[in-house]
């Protein structure tokens, strides 16, 4: 408690949060949704903003607003997956080659370096082209987790073969603490910051490789995202025909949920800092 | 004629902390009043947990919290002009900080970046605190230095942890003292040392202040370092400064009983007798003692002792202590 | 009498720096020394000669490139656990390194007693904490739940030797334990050491760069220099009647607590230490005041003075004989 009493003193936590607030209530609404996503002409067809259609509908038949909710949800949904899997791998892989060292350590850090150069995003195109019949929420947030680790599992690695050098890791090992009690009890405080800061930047990572995916007409197009939406709208040329309302709702829904996200990252990164932190415990 | 450089008046600087709800004061620096001359070297002693390091954080206005400057001021003497060091931004501090102060920390082997050379080390350093030069003009000042300090230059390819706990303090050092500052701040700077490399430094700290004629203020545990260097010392006992003189006289006549006991604990060659160590437990700054703190501990405590705090009794010019037995004492300022 | 610990020809040699120029190290050059029940082994010496590598090696967190290490006889396996099985703890140089910055310095007492199974239950284990913290002049409500930032320096040092007495070690080592600590508290721990030795047995290695405690405290003691033992005897004749030039040097560098009697006059410091390192002969040739031509080709034996060793050529019987042949 005491730690959101102090996040809340910074106005860049306030704001996301809030936003990030919003954009959950907009995801949980889905529950409620009068109509199903997936099917096309439950409503007239173009309707500009109105108070039975708080933001229109398109020119496939559905509602603009409820449609934003579902995706969004799915937006957070593929980002979730992929940011709390690919920080699994990160700690996981980052931990056992810091602490292992010798051959492991090289095999791990190979084939992360090996993730680090190949380009990313050719690799990924291909991959999703090739898995294009089963592309659903799950297997693309998998396909992210897959490539979102090699970096931070680096950082940590580097971060464990230091703290592996400190005494305290002697006085817990005399104490007799076992190797993996040690790594999460002692080294995991540290890497904590870091996994937090990565893994909303790494959702952020995710969101955004999810619409470059989408509107290159690589994911399953039936599941609504913000991406697909974009996709459908740019499609059927709404920008050109005026139904602004279409293609603009995902577009500032995307660039809220990229602010609040980084927002939120800057914050508690500089929150987690672990050299403010030992300044702080005790305060 | 000497010139104050740096002064305290009634210093107070607490760690004023939120332990489940309550707050908690632990009063590491009560009420201290220094003046230290130009071109001395004033040593600070005082048992574990005193608060000499808090004092010396204070001096160098690294005052962050949990740590809150309660009372009191910290002046500094800069080029003729008197400045308030609470009264300096941010910026301005860092650059006292560097320029006309050094400070090496506690522990300071302890600070060095693990996971670069010491190489980079250097040249951040020199980087961020020295204009007007190229890098490379920088860093052969540096390797310059280095060799005074008779440290091989072969270091600067090593890693922290490939090197002694000596020899890390002592790149620490060459760190603090590359920029020639007007004050050497030193916490322990010899603690982790042999006698003979101890002796080595001891050497160039002196070396250093002969040449630039500058202030040392040194905080070690060790007496015989103490003894050797220092012109005036002050003797600290739970925030308080208990007793201040010349060396010779701490060690010849020393008047307060915790200053007695210190002396008297030095072990000596030739004499495996057991020695005493103060009896009783260093006091809880968060829970003082009432009265003199040290009554609890003092084998010639009287009533007195218990209910109030004694001031300072001047028994020579520059020889003050704060005890009742020495006398009734009065607030010097 | 028997040996509690024995260690023979014991060697440590790293290399380092890049892959054109690798550097070797030998850290720990080929010593032998034994510690006995109930005896406390001083080991002093130069900064960087190889005391904290040789108790790390003890310890069983470096392992040696050749000697052997022998607990009470039986030599210890490859990645043996002698914290568990040798019942031997340790003490560290840095109290502010000693524990975890971001974990609160109980729990490593908890984990102790727990991974030891000293206590039944937390009541017990709180007693037995309590018990060994009053040892070292602390007690369990000053310390439960704080920061090791919420110490000082010496607290943390006082901390440490607590959370070591807690499993009742054979063996205790100490790596530097009084070098952050003041004149008063010193004395309190290595008095420490004195009654865990005389009143259950234990014994220390207690690594310092104090001699007056070493004196005061140890009954042999062992003089390093760059991975070398150059004299090892009682602490008597050693620190008293040094023979080796080294601890010549070392005895006449110590700071006297007596302002009258200052140094007045300045020594060489040693040259880079790599090179020291490098030397084929005596280790010391380049700055001893009676190097002779022998010094600087060969490695000198240790020879018998008294009660101690020496290893020094002017001591040796070789060196003797050829100066009488010459
Ligand atoms: N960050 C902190 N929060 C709370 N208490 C602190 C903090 N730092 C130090 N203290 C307390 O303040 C007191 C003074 O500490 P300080 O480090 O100044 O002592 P010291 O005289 O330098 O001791 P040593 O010689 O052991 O280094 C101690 O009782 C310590 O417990
Ligand atoms: N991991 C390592 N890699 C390379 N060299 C090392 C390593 N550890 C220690 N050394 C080197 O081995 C030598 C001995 O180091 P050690 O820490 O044992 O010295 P020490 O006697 O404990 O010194 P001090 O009194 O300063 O603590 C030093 O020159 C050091 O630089
Ligand atoms: S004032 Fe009293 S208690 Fe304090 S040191 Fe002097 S005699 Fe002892
Ligand atoms: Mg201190
Ligand atoms: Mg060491």
């Amino acid at each position: 408690m005491k730690i959101l009493k102090d996040l809340f003193k910074d106005y860049r936590f306030v704001v996301s949060f809030g936003i990030l607030c919003f954009l959950l209530t907009l995801a949980l609404l889905t529950f409620f949704s009068p109509y199903d996503p997936a099917l096309w002409g439950e409503v007239p067809r173009d309707m500009p903003p109105s108070s039975e259609f708080l933001l229109g509908t398109n020119s496939k038949g559905q509602d603009v607003f409820w449609l934003s909710c579902f995706a969004v949800r799915n937006s957070l949904t593929v980002a979730l997956i992929a940011g709390i899997l690919s920080r699994v791998i990160a700690v996981t892989v980052g931990m056992v080659a810091g602490y292992k060292g010798g051959l492991t350590d090289r095999v791990l850090m190979f084939i992360s370096d090996s993730l680090l150069v190949i380009p990313l995003f050719l690799i990924i195109v291909m991959l999703a082209m090739l898995v294009r019949e089963m592309m659903n929420l799950l297997t693309l947030g998998l396909l992210l987790a897959c490539f979102g680790w090699a970096w931070d599992a680096r950082v940590i690695r580097s971060q464990i073969l230091s703290l592996r050098e400190r005494e305290f890791t002697q006085t817990a090992i005399l104490s007799g603490t076992g190797t993996l009690k040690l790594v999460l009890k002692e080294y995991m405080p540290f890497a904590t910051p870091l996994v937090f800061s990565t893994l909303i930047n790494n959702m952020a990572w995710s969101i955004g490789m999810e619409m470059t995916l989408a509107i290159l007409g690589l994911t399953n197009l039936d599941i609504p995202t913000l991406g697909t939406m974009i996709q459908w709208a740019v499609s059927y040329q709404a920008m050109l025909l005026g139904y602004w309302w279409w293609i603009l709702t995902p577009v500032i829904l995307s660039v809220f949920l990229f602010v609040a996200l980084y927002w939120l990252s800057v914050s508690i990164s500089e929150y987690l800092d672990p050299r403010t932190r030992v300044q702080r415990v005790g305060a | 004629m000497n010139k104050t450089i740096l002064k305290t008046d009634h210093l107070k600087a607490f760690y004023v902390l939120d332990v489940h709800g309550t707050q908690k004061v632990v009063k590491a620096v009560n009420d201290v009043n220094l003046d230290i001359q130009e071109n001395e070297v004033y040593g600070i002693a005082g048992e574990s947990g005193c608060g000499k390091t808090t004092l010396l954080k204070a001096l160098v206005a690294a005052i962050e919290p949990p740590l809150r400057l309660m009372d009191g001021k910290i002046l500094y003497q800069v080029n003729g002009k008197e400045i308030d060091v609470a009264s300096l931004d941010q910026e301005a501090k860092r650059k006292l900080r560097w320029e006309y102060i050094s400070y090496v920390p506690q522990g300071s082997m302890s600070v060095l970046n693990p996971v670069t050379k010491l190489k980079e080390t250097y040249r951040d350093f020199i980087g961020s605190h020295v204009s007007g030069k190229s890098k490379d003009e920088a860093f052969e000042i540096a390797k310059e230095h280095l060799l005074d300090l008779g440290l091989p230059l072969k270091i600067l390819d090593a890693y922290p942890h490939q090197l002694s706990g000596g020899m890390r303090q002592r790149v620490t050092i060459a760190l603090a003292t590359l920029l020639k500052p007007r004050i050497i701040i030193g916490d322990e700077p010899t603690t982790a040392l042999d006698v003979v490399v101890q002796r080595g430094v001891v050497q160039l700290l002196k070396d250093i202040q002969g040449k630039l004629q500058n202030t040392i203020i040194l905080v070690t545990h060790d007496m015989g370092v103490q003894a050797n260097v220092a012109d005036r010392v002050g003797i600290m006992y739970a925030g308080k400064i208990v007793e201040e003189a010349p060396t010779e006289t701490i060690y010849g006549n020393p008047a307060h009983p915790y200053t007695q006991y210190l002396i008297d604990s030095l072990p000596k060659f030739g004499d495996k007798s057991t020695r005493k160590s103060v009896p009783g437990s260093p006091p809880d700054l968060g829970n003082l003692p009432s009265g003199c703190p040290f009554h609890p501990r003092c084998p010639h405590v009287m009533e007195i002792c218990k209910q109030e705090m004694p001031g300072y009794t001047k028994l020579e010019p520059n020889h003050r202590v704060a005890c009742w037995l020495v006398g009734e004492g009065e607030r010097l300022s | 009498m028997e040996k509690l610990l024995e260690i023979d020809q014991l060697t440590k040699v790293f290399s380092f720096g890049s892959i054109l120029s690798k550097i070797k190290l030998t850290a720990v050059d080929n010593i032998s020394f034994d510690i006995k029940p109930a005896e406390i082994f001083a080991l002093a010496g130069e900064s960087g000669c190889g005391k904290s590598t040789t108790a790390r090696m003890i310890m069983g967190f470096e392992s040696p490139t050749s000697g052997q290490i022998i607990h009470s006889g039986t030599e210890v396996a490859k990645n043996e656990k002698v914290w568990f099985t040798q019942g031997i703890q340790a003490i560290f140089q840095d109290p502010f390194g000693t524990f975890n910055p971001l974990r609160t310095v109980d729990r490593y007492f908890f984990e102790t007693v727990k991974n030891y199974k000293l206590a039944k239950n937390k009541t017990d284990a709180i007693k037995l904490i309590d018990a060994k913290l009053k040892a070292v002049g602390l007690s369990y409500e000053e310390f439960a739940g704080k920061y090791p930032s919420e110490f000082s320096g010496g607290q943390l040092q006082r901390i440490s030797v607590a959370r070591s007495l807690l499993t009742d070690p054979k063996l205790l080592i100490a790596d530097e334990p009084v070098s952050m600590v003041d004149a008063s508290l010193r004395m309190s721990i290595v008095n420490l050491f004195k009654e865990l030795k005389e009143n259950f047995g234990v014994s220390v290695l207690y690594i310092t760069h104090d001699l007056a405690t070493a004196y005061y405290v140890s009954d042999r003691i062992a003089i390093m220099f760059r991975g070398d033992i150059v004299e090892m005897g009682p602490v008597e004749q050693v620190l008293m009647e040094p023979k080796h030039p080294y601890t010549q040097l070392l005895r006449e560098s110590i700071p006297e607590a007596d302002p009258e009697k200052r140094w007045n006059y300045k020594i060489d410091l040693s040259e880079l230490e790599y090179e020291e390192y490098m030397r084929k002969g005596c280790k010391f040739a380049g700055r001893c005041p009676q190097v002779m031509e022998i010094c600087k080709a060969e490695m000198p034996q240790d020879t018998q003075v008294g009660k101690a060793f020496v290893k020094c050529h002017l001591y040796s019987e070789s060196q003797k004989s050829q100066n009488e042949v010459i």
